[in-house]
């Protein structure tokens, strides 16, 4: 045992001097993990369901769901240069109300540092027509995502957003006035349909400067609110519901720029 | 030669013990394409399919432990749900479109009247988390099965150990749904040069193959794609398009097998038919025009195919001989 750790000491010197000997501006070596942390939010405040907000088009929405998948991480080194995560380590849904879903966090990230991230709002279509077996984790039809999942048109759901609101029609099996956006459609098995994956985009001043031995957080908001407003202004007294139909490009147009990166944090 | 004769002890149907758990096998029939199911990735061994007929004639799939698959699919009525228009699931709710057979589904590509799903896997989370057929929780179903005395066991036995989780579940229920092959009617062993047909029967077939085969194609009797074919006065149910969105698809349905017709009324997505009688009265003179009605379906002003009433006596003696009772009876496929 200690002679094996010696030998992979010895080894790292040499990887190290070699590194140095290698390069004038020396750039940090091995790998690091990164947690990306989902905090929901309505405008300024942070999110609790069963809370009510008035939304920016004075709406009333005491929101019930807030569920969204996001998938496809990439890092961008301030250089520009990119770090692709393998896709299967970070199929990730965020459920509000349920802390452990806020965090995905992603290992052997290789040293440097980062100013950027990307990322879908979705799951990418090779996933969405793959074989059950590998559809594990937070993508398990009849586990994680069983209602994150269309099973008569058989896709995941992006995004759900259900609420009370006095502004949508009176539903009687629900005993309440429900507004509900379901969002989905990766383009289609064998005839092309609609595509909500959405790419979002986020640049930070701090970078995230990931080192073997230490920890970044990138904290990002998600701001319920921007379904409403921009590009286009959808109200729920017009639109109290959506799930696989034309219109539900324009609610994940509206969506897709929710994310915004607060801070990040170097441990 | 010797390689003919090879061929030929793969592709025959098995003749000895039939109807032992031990023959379960899956024989790609010589008549038929290539099936697209991916038995590499789920292969059929003899304790996947006894785990997938037990799921299958289960009823604790169902949130109240009333409904099981084999509810609404009977094997007698080659899997449909025998006299009933459209479903009839749970709380004595009913669905919206009738059950189709359950036949040969290796073969398919889609499944469902619209085609939504494109994985015979993915077929069961559908009726078991529609609350009008059996209304559960898939993580609820996977629990009880996981608190059961047998199943733990018989996941075992088919997957080597005995986690029960959603893959082993589905892959297992696929098994005993892609061992439901039938082709040994008259008609497949016509086919094969075992026994004739009579010659009202062979008119049939022949008036079939000009009339009805460019949808009702190869000896599935389907070509597995999308058609309106007018049965609907106005169009309630959009078929097609609600998968896809694209107004071409409004109405359209996916072409049923013809597999033991006789045995699956009532007919069509809606269940609106009755009879063989009332089917063939309606392509010959109740086809519906919408703007997406086929175009084999249009002649001139008129809709519909020409067929006088000796034609449709024959083309029905001939949809009779699709009638496959080793199928419908087979011990195999029924619960025990
Ligand atoms: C309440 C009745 C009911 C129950 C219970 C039911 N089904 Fe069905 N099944 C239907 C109906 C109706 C359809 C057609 C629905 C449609 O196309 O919209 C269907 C379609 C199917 C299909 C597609 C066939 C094809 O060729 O497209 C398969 C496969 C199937 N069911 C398997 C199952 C399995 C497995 C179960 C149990 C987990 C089950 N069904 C339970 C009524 C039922
Ligand atoms: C243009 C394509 C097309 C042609 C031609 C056609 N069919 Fe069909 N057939 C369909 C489609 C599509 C359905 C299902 C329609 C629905 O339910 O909306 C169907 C349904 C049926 C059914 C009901 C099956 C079931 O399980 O409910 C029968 C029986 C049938 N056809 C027989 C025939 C016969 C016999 C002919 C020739 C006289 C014929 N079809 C010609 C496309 C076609």
């Amino acid at each position: 045992m200690k002679k094996y750790n010696l030998y992979i000491l010895a080894l790292v010197a040499i990887i190290a001097t070699t590194a140095s000997s290698c390069k004038k501006n020396s750039t940090p070596d091995g790998t690091g993990s990164v947690t990306v942390h989902f905090d929901n939010r309505y405008a300024s405040t942070d999110l609790a369901l069963g809370t009510a907000y008035t939304t920016s088009n004075g709406e009333t929405l005491t929101p019930t769901t807030f569920n969204y998948f996001v998938s496809n991480f990439v890092l961008v080194k301030s250089d520009g240069t990119k770090y692709t995560v393998p896709k299967d380590q970070c199929y990730h849904l965020v459920r509000e109300g349920v802390d452990s879903s806020a965090d995905l966090t992603i290992q052997n990230v290789p040293a440097g540092d980062y100013t950027g991230v990307q990322f879908i709002i979705g799951v990418d279509s090779a996933k969405n027509t793959a074989p059950v077996s590998e559809r594990t984790g937070d993508l398990d039809v009849a586990g994680a995502a069983s209602d994150m999942y269309w099973t008569w048109n058989s896709g995941y759901i992006f995004y759900k957003l259900e609420g009370m609101s006095p502004q949508a029609p009176y539903d009687s099996m629900m005993g309440m006035a429900m507004m509900y956006y379901h969002v989905g459609g990766y383009g289609g098995m064998s005839s092309a349909t609609i595509n909500n994956i959405r790419t979002v985009s986020l640049t930070s001043g701090t970078a995230a400067q990931v080192r073997s031995g230490h920890h970044s957080t990138v904290y990002l908001y998600a701001d319920v609110d921007a379904v409403f407003n921009a590009p286009v202004q959808i109200t729920i007294a017009a639109n109290p519901g959506h799930m696989f139909d034309q219109y539900s490009t324009t609610i994940s147009a509206n969506y897709a720029d929710m994310f915004s990166i607060n801070r990040v944090t170097n441990d | 030669m010797a390689g003919i004769l090879l061929l030929l002890s793969v592709v025959a149907p098995s003749c000895k013990k039939k109807g032992s758990d031990q023959d379960v096998k899956f024989v790609a029939p010589a008549s038929f394409p290539q099936p697209v199911y991916n038995m590499a990735a789920n292969p059929l061994t003899q304790s996947g399919f006894v785990l997938g007929r037990k799921l299958f004639y289960d009823s604790r799939l169902s949130r109240d432990n009333t409904i099981a698959c084999g509810n609404c699919h009977q094997q007698f009525a080659s899997f449909v749900h025998a006299g009933h228009t459209v479903s009839h699931g749970i709380d004595n709710k009913l669905g919206h479109r009738n059950t189709p057979a359950l036949v040969n589904l290796a073969w398919s590509y889609d499944f469902f009247w619209d085609g939504g799903v494109h994985d015979l896997d993915l077929v069961p989370p559908n009726p078991i988390k529609n609350p009008v057929e059996m209304d559960a929780q898939l993580p609820d179903v996977l629990a009880k099965l996981r608190n059961d005395s047998k199943y733990p066991g018989m996941f075992k036995a088919a997957f080597g150990t005995d986690e029960i989780n959603t893959t082993r579940f589905l892959q297992a229920l696929s098994q005993f749904m892609y061992a439901l092959v039938s082709a040994n009617s008259r008609y497949d062993r016509y086919v094969r040069g075992e026994t004739k047909l009579s010659s009202d029967e062979l008119a049939g077939l022949a008036l079939f193959q000009q009339r009805c085969s460019t949808c009702h194609a190869t000896d599935l009797f389907t070509d597995r794609s999308y058609h309106n074919n007018g049965i609907q006065t106005g169009i309630s149910d959009s078929g097609r398009y609600n998968v896809t969105l694209d107004p071409a698809d409004i109405g359209r349905f996916k072409t049923p097998t013809l597999r033991n017709i006789e045995k699956t009324s009532p007919y069509m997505h809606n269940g609106s038919l009755h009879s063989l009688e009332d089917v063939l009265d309606f392509y010959g003179a109740s086809v519906h025009y919408s703007p997406t009605l086929d175009t084999v379906l249009q002649r001139g002003g008129t809709t519909g195919i020409t067929l006088s009433a000796d034609d449709k006596v024959k083309i029905i003696a001939f949809l009779k001989t699709l009638t496959d009772d080793d199928f419908l009876k087979d011990p195999r496929f029924s619960e025990q």
